[in-house]
């Protein structure tokens, strides 16, 4: 009666078909290979980046006036100390009598670019001193935003419960702090104290400096912090937390292996809205003395020092407004495209 | 509701006065930690003298102590002497300043605010033509010039090439300036978050169904979408007030008007540490006020917003 090839089939067996459990071939095995690369969620938003026309046009502006900032003060042929007596005060590309001689006798002068200001001291190579001390302060100043929100922020997170309660109340006061005038208190204390100080960095970084990154480290990642907690809440439901925790996996190993991967886009997108910000703070101080200290130039303390000949010399107001203008602006434009590019709730 | 209303705005206000606390602390502790007395940075005097003086100023008793009696006299609004002008207390000082910055600070508040949300419902009804472009480009310009330079560039524009407008502060006319340059940026600034806010609403279900019930195009606009769309713009006043009072700093510096933030300036080069504090305090109470008064009015405007 029965087919010997096909067995029998009970009316309540699952009438499986043992021709699906046989092992694959070959060539049924290079069927299921992946021919397109894999994209990750990295590639995936850098790619939208770069497809962003003025993200990548910021990009480019900064990363050609951070290459000035930071080589040509190398070989530029004059320093930010160099002081002209009879050359006070020189328009753009215009010589003083000393060089005009010595053009005369065939010796070949470096032009002053942006020309000299009231201590006959070449402002271009002042201006290249102060965006890059603009640049140093919104770098460093993100970074330390990124570290302590993030290891402040995931532990909250992670927690949750009591711990969280307790750390988010304290997130809840630093936040209510009015920070551009603790900053300024902060330097105008720390001014005093780093002007008996024997420590030659702390000389060197001047009181706004150090005041400022004092501060970003107190203050300012705050609300990196709840942005990441955040994300971690949300991330420690997910399915994979669970299957990790349950193999063992140490709750270090799970936020740095788990979490903060998963945070990355809202990690990047806080701290390049910081890097303006921490720009426009340290400008303000050192526009009311209190940032690094004399002879280094900021471009807040080239523009205060500008007031002095204003009308007679704009240049001297020109120059720096500009570079900061050009600097914040790149980076507010390219905090945007960051922001369309990594967060995920916009993705269409 | 209204107990959850009332529990919310007095935990907002527990909120407010703890932070003020922390500021009186933190202040205080600050300009404690400076090594240098008041008195050392001047001309030489004798101990006695110095005594004398620091006894006069309650410098002499141990630092709890002070803190105390700082704290006690902060709360019935006495920031204690002037080192620097001698025969002043520092709230007669910090009342005759604040005149000045309060009308300019409420002018450039009023100021950004209603252009803000006016260019903001502007740009956001003309998506993607050109009064939105032109919105767009002049507002993210705005929001990357620091105020100094604003403040700078419109004197220099204003008062000395084009000669309309008086360069100090006393002057007739002289506060244009000062309230321009205070009120650029946080105009921008609300633009910004009026024009999302006022998309977003605009593309919400309700506004669909008051078009289809047949209202007219304004009385959606300004019946519905406006409404709604204030709320953003309601949080930004506590930072919005933060950015004028230090920007009245550099401000007024510039224009010479005899204010709040020029008082502090000053009372840095003098090193008056009582009145850096008195100053530092009173600044930052407004703020958190003004924090604490945006948060209530938010939920007053918004009463979907859960309450924590």
């Amino acid at each position: 009666m029965q087919n010997e090839k096909t067995p029998f089939k009970n009316p309540f067996s699952l009438q499986i078909d043992p021709e699906l459990f046989k092992p694959a071939t070959e060539e049924e095995k290079a069927q299921k290979v992946q021919t397109r690369e894999s994209v990750s969620f990295m590639k995936d938003a850098l790619r939208r980046l770069f497809h962003n026309r003025m993200a990548v046009a910021c990009i480019i502006v900064i990363v050609v006036v951070a290459l000035i900032a930071f080589i040509v003060p190398g070989f530029y042929p004059y320093s930010y100390t160099d002081q002209n007596v009879t050359g006070k005060y020189l328009s753009p590309f215009q010589y003083s009598e000393g060089e005009q001689a010595l053009i005369a006798s065939g010796v070949s002068v470096f032009p002053h670019i942006m020309g000299t200001d009231a201590l006959g001291r070449d402002y271009a190579i002042r201006v290249i001193y102060g965006t890059r001390i603009s640049l140093l302060v919104g770098i460093f100043s993100a970074l330390i935003v990124v570290i302590i929100g993030i290891i402040y922020g995931s532990i909250s997170g992670y927690f949750g419960g009591r711990v969280d309660n307790i750390m988010m109340r304290i997130v809840d006061i630093i936040y209510a702090l009015p920070d551009v005038l603790i900053v300024i208190l902060l330097s105008v204390a720390i001014k005093d104290i780093v002007s008996t100080s024997r420590n030659a960095l702390i000389t060197r970084l001047g009181a706004g400096m150090v005041s400022i990154f004092i501060v970003f480290g107190l203050l300012y990642w705050v609300s990196m912090a709840r942005q990441v907690r955040g994300q971690i809440l949300s991330i420690k439901e997910q399915e994979y937390v669970l299957a990790s925790r349950s193999i063992g996996a140490s709750p270090a190993r799970i936020i740095r292996k788990h979490m903060i991967p998963n945070c990355v886009s809202v990690i990047i997108i806080v701290a390049a809205m910081q890097i303006p910000s921490a720009i426009f703070t340290e400008s303000f101080l050192s526009f009311l003395g209190l940032g690094v200290s004399i002879p280094m130039p900021s471009l807040g303390s080239l523009a205060s020092d500008a007031r002095a000949g204003l009308n007679s010399y704009p240049f001297l107001l020109i120059f720096p407004s500009l570079s900061i203008f050009l600097i914040v602006l790149s980076f507010n434009l390219l905090g945007n495209g960051l922001r369309d590019a990594f967060d995920p709730k916009l993705r269409s | 509701m209204n107990s959850k209303f009332l529990v919310y705005t007095l935990k907002r206000f527990g909120m407010a006065i703890l932070t003020i606390f922390l500021v009186i602390a933190i202040t205080f502790f600050v300009m404690h930690a400076i090594p240098a007395s008041p008195f050392s940075s001047e001309k030489a005097k004798s101990d006695a003298v110095i005594k004398a003086l620091e006894a006069k100023y309650g410098f002499d008793k141990p630092v709890g102590i002070q803190f105390l009696n700082y704290l006690w006299n902060a709360l019935h609004f006495d920031f204690g002497l002037s080192t620097s002008r001698v025969g002043f207390t520092v709230t007669t000082l910090i009342m005759n300043a604040f005149g000045y910055s309060a009308s300019i600070g409420l002018s450039a508040a009023l100021i950004a605010i209603l252009l803000g949300v006016l260019l903001g419902c502007i740009a956001a009804l003309n998506r993607g033509k050109w009064p939105d472009k032109i919105i767009q480009i002049v507002t993210t310009a705005l929001v990357s010039v620091p105020s100094f330079v604003i403040a700078t560039l419109l004197l220099l524009l204003f008062s000395f090439k084009l000669g309309w407008l008086p360069s100090m502060g006393g002057q007739p006319g002289g506060m244009i300036l000062p309230i321009v340059s205070l009120s650029l940026y946080p105009m921008a600034y609300i633009t910004r978050l009026q024009r999302s806010s006022m998309l977003d609403v605009l593309g919400a279900d309700y506004i669909r169904t008051a078009r289809a019930k047949g209202l007219t195009a304004n009385k959606v606009i300004y019946k519905h979408a406006l409404k709604n769309a204030l709320s953003p713009v309601i949080t930004y006043a506590g930072p919005m007030m933060a950015y004028i009072l230090t920007g009245s700093m550099v401000v007024e510096n510039i224009f010479s008007v005899p204010g709040l933030g020029r008082l502090f300036t000053n009372s840095m080069l003098t090193t008056d540490y009582m009145m850096i504090m008195g100053v530092t305090i009173f600044l930052a109470a407004i703020i958190i006020l003004m924090n604490f008064l945006s948060d209530v009015l938010y939920k007053v405007m918004d009463p979907r917003i859960d309450l924590a």
